[in-house]
């Protein structure tokens, strides 16, 4: 801090040395020797406001009227529209460098989320193909185990039987005939449904000699319905030494229709197991 | 007199012009503002103290900005210039206190 030579005065004390600067421990300081001890801090300010104008004070105010101008504009500069633009460069590196790496971050978490969500389509259709598989089987094995109505191609094969010939033997004949062509879904006289726990029995005195299918007692003429492959399902009948040929040797007749739809509506008693377990 | 309206009409100026800061002197302007306004409290203080004068008040803002502004582009050029600009805003703070301490006194003998 220069001095000036020719002034008598201490040196202004915009830099205080610790010494010379003012506070609780230097309380004499506020009565300076330098200082009328007659003037008052406001009275002092009062004459520096009337003093004449000189050159130093028009110093003092282009030096004031910069230091006003820079705040002014810092402050404006502050406040901007771009937060970042009085930012320092390090700053501003270090601020881009966690934005890239946030970034990163978050394009990961996407990749992984994008990974979730694909693999949890790829499970949602399969679960969508073994759900309709299971309903399709579901169905077939409903139709099968008879405990649904079942509609579809197939013949219906009418046993005349005038005599009473006809005997257990001949309608199992028929019905395994029936099966090894492929028939799902077997019904006899629209009244019982012919499944695998259905037993065929001869008559006895108790239902005056007549045919025993399942719990059912049926009476000629016996009308086998079965759903299959109508030509494979006739072949089945009528081949040579067959079903037809059978039934004809003790005098009855067998006739086979095709017609374009069979519906079988009679349903098998609910299957009860007892003992049954499965088994892997 | 002159003093007080040149700071008016800095500060006016600085509002309704809003000219943009270059580049080069964004880092500097803040910590220079804070220069100029330690010098400027400690030229109030030897006002009240009837030790003002404008040749050393002048001399003490112009090296305190250069001071400052030397200090924070030294920071920069060693890699510690955030550290640095906080400690010298903290070292004119405090010395603002003081002079804002010493005026206060001053003027309200308290």
């Amino acid at each position: 801090m220069p001095e000036h030579p020719t002034n008598p005065d201490p040196p202004q004390r915009s830099d205080p040395d610790p010494a010379l600067a003012p506070g609780p421990v230097a309380p004499p300081d506020r009565r300076s020797p330098t200082r009328s001890p007659d003037r008052s801090g406001s009275e002092i300010l009062l004459s520096a406001m009337r003093r004449r104008p000189g050159r130093g004070q028009v110093v003092a105010g282009i030096l004031l009227a910069l230091l006003g101008f820079a705040a002014a504009v810092q402050v404006s500069v502050v406040n901007s529209d771009t937060p970042y633009a009085g930012t320092r460069r390090d700053d501003l590196v270090q601020l881009l460098q966690s934005l890239a790496a946030a970034q990163d971050r978050s394009s990961r978490q996407l990749d992984e989320l994008r990974d979730t969500q694909e693999s949890l389509v790829d499970s949602t259709d399969q679960r969508t193909v073994a759900m309709e598989e299971a309903r399709r089987q579901l169905e077939a094995l409903q139709v099968l185990a008879g405990t649904v109505g079942a509609a579809g191609p197939g013949v219906v094969i009418t046993i005349d039987d005038p005599t009473g010939a006809v005997s257990a033997q001949e309608l199992l004949n028929a019905i395994q005939e029936l099966r090894d062509a492929g028939a799902e879904a077997i019904e006899i006289n629209d009244a019982v449904r012919v499944v695998a726990q259905t037993a065929v029995g001869d008559g006895s005195e108790l239902n005056d000699g007549r045919l025993v299918v399942g719990t059912e007692t049926v009476a000629a003429p016996y009308v086998i319905d079965a759903i299959g492959a109508p030509e494979t399902l006739s072949e089945a009948v009528v081949f040579r030494g067959g079903l037809t040929d059978d039934v004809e040797v003790v005098g009855g007749t067998v006739t086979v229709d095709t017609p374009g739809e069979v519906r079988i509506t009679t349903l098998a008693p609910e299957a009860e197991t007892d003992f049954i377990q499965p088994s892997t | 007199m002159i003093a007080l309206l040149g700071l008016v009409v800095g500060v006016a100026a600085g509002l309704f012009l809003e000219p943009s800061v270059p580049v080069a002197l964004q880092p500097y302007l803040p910590i220079a503002v804070v220069a100029a306004l330690d010098a400027t409290f400690g030229a109030l203080r030897a006002l009240l103290d009837d030790i003002f004068d404008d040749k050393v008040f002048v001399v003490s803002f112009v090296s305190n900005v250069l001071v400052a502004a030397l200090i924070v582009y030294l920071g920069d050029q060693l890699g510690v210039g955030s550290q640095l600009s906080t400690g010298v805003v903290v070292v004119l703070g405090i010395r603002i206190f003081s002079n804002a301490a010493a005026i206060r006194r001053h003027l309200l003998h308290a």
